[in-house]
């Protein structure tokens, strides 16, 4: 088994969280969608980093993990600001910039 | 590099249960089944993490991802509530397809140029890790990217206090006390309001789950004693066959108490009988000593025997 194969797990990963962020209107699962995203990325940079012997990878990983958990906190914010107003989880339902 | 056999077990195991949990993430109808399969797919991730000599990595994941992110998704889901079930019907139309095919091209490109790139031999993180991970994560961290951890720190900071600010609602309203409640609910008394709470879901022999109305006086089932979220769920059970089938175990198990009411009147009058005719025969200062005093009644079986 090469190390590529994490690669290639990741890709998958990475591509049904785009999938789900195009696909799916509930706005907490296109979120977790997103979620899923960051962390092929993370399998991936952990794989590099044992590739080219660099823990450098790693502290790039743990970056991502920060962020993502902040993006989590205002995302979800976000969402549950939406739907105190109008009442939906849909992301169809966001539409009042739409004339 | 060639992982060892081990690792590569591992490998095979957890990647195409990863895969199937993520495509749960496209199928699954409701949003708590899919945060249950992302938790998998994360924990999945950790012991990949740890297996790629990563572990300081793989315990941050469990802690932050599985522990904190997807926690604070369920509790979202559980504010959003059972209401927030997404439609499958297409708003923009061909959405679905262009999806699909965005989704399955990007998956092609993406694999196809993993597997056509050549990478360097790998190395691996023994020599990296002599020192243990964590401590060679901190020299790089707190050497080269000292900065970056610094304005992350504020970004933290700054979300923390964007969620307040954002879920903050001001007061627009008078605050409603005790007192205002009370008069509200006495003013919509006409409109068909009501003074007391609602009523508890019914509690019988055989069953005291919420999903059962209660009976009122009268014996007909009061629809509001059960849970709102359970009736618009079509989740409610009647009270009738519930009653009908403890009807049946009293006849079955206890056959007198079943019977109608005029031979339960029997059966009291004729014990009522039995007590008054007992009462002379057996002697009363006797069993008037007999009761409080435990070693006389011990010692003198019969008396206490007669008395009961």
């Amino acid at each position: 088994m090469e190390l590529t194969h994490y690669v290639v797990l990741a890709a998958i990963l990475f591509s049904i969280g785009a999938a789900t962020v195009l696909l799916r209107r509930n706005a907490i699962i296109v979120f977790m969608g997103v979620e899923l995203m960051l962390n092929a990325t993370n399998l991936a940079f952990v794989t590099f980093a044992r590739m080219h012997g660099d823990v450098t990878g790693q502290v790039l990983a743990f970056f991502v993990m920060v962020v993502a958990a902040a993006e989590v906190v205002v995302g979800l914010a976000i969402i549950v600001s939406i739907f105190r107003t109008r009442r939906s989880a849909s992301v169809d339902d966001v539409n009042l910039l739409k004339s | 590099m060639i992982a060892s056999g081990g690792e590569a077990v591992l490998f095979w195991v957890l990647a195409p249960l990863m895969v199937l949990a993520a495509l749960s993430l496209l199928f699954a109808r409701k949003a708590v089944h899919a945060a249950i399969a992302v938790m998998f797919v994360m924990v999945d991730l950790a012991i990949l993490y740890i297996a790629q000599e990563a572990p300081f990595l793989g315990v941050v994941q469990v802690v932050v991802y599985t522990g904190a992110v997807m926690m604070l998704f369920l509790f979202v889901l559980m504010l959003v509530g059972v209401d927030a079930s997404d439609s499958l019907v297409e708003t923009i139309r061909g959405q679905r397809w262009i999806g699909v095919l965005l989704g399955l091209g990007l998956a092609a490109v993406l694999v196809g140029v993993v597997s056509q790139a050549t990478f360097p031999p790998a190395v691996g993180l023994a020599l990296a890790n002599e020192a243990t991970n964590p401590v060679a994560l901190a020299r790089v961290l707190f050497a080269d990217y000292v900065f970056a951890m610094e304005v992350v720190g504020i970004l933290l900071i700054t979300a923390a206090v964007s969620a307040l600010v954002l879920t903050h609602r001001r007061r627009l309203t008078p605050k409603v006390g005790q007192r205002e409640r009370a008069d509200a609910k006495v003013a919509e008394l006409p409109s068909g309001g009501r003074l007391t709470p609602l009523a508890a879901p019914g509690v019988y022999a055989q069953n005291n789950a919420m999903d059962t109305p209660a009976l009122d006086p009268q014996g007909r089932p009061i629809e509001e004693s059960v849970s709102r979220i359970l009736r618009i769920r079509g989740q409610e059970r009647s009270a009738g066959t519930i009653l009908e089938a403890e009807r049946d175990v009293l006849v079955e198990h206890e056959p007198l108490r079943a019977l109608p009411a005029l031979r339960a009147q029997d059966a009291n009058e004729r014990t009522v009988q039995a007590a008054t005719s007992e009462h002379p025969e057996g002697e009363a200062p006797a069993g008037e000593v007999s009761g409080p005093d435990d070693p006389g009644r011990s010692r003198v079986p019969g008396v206490p025997g007669g008395e009961d």
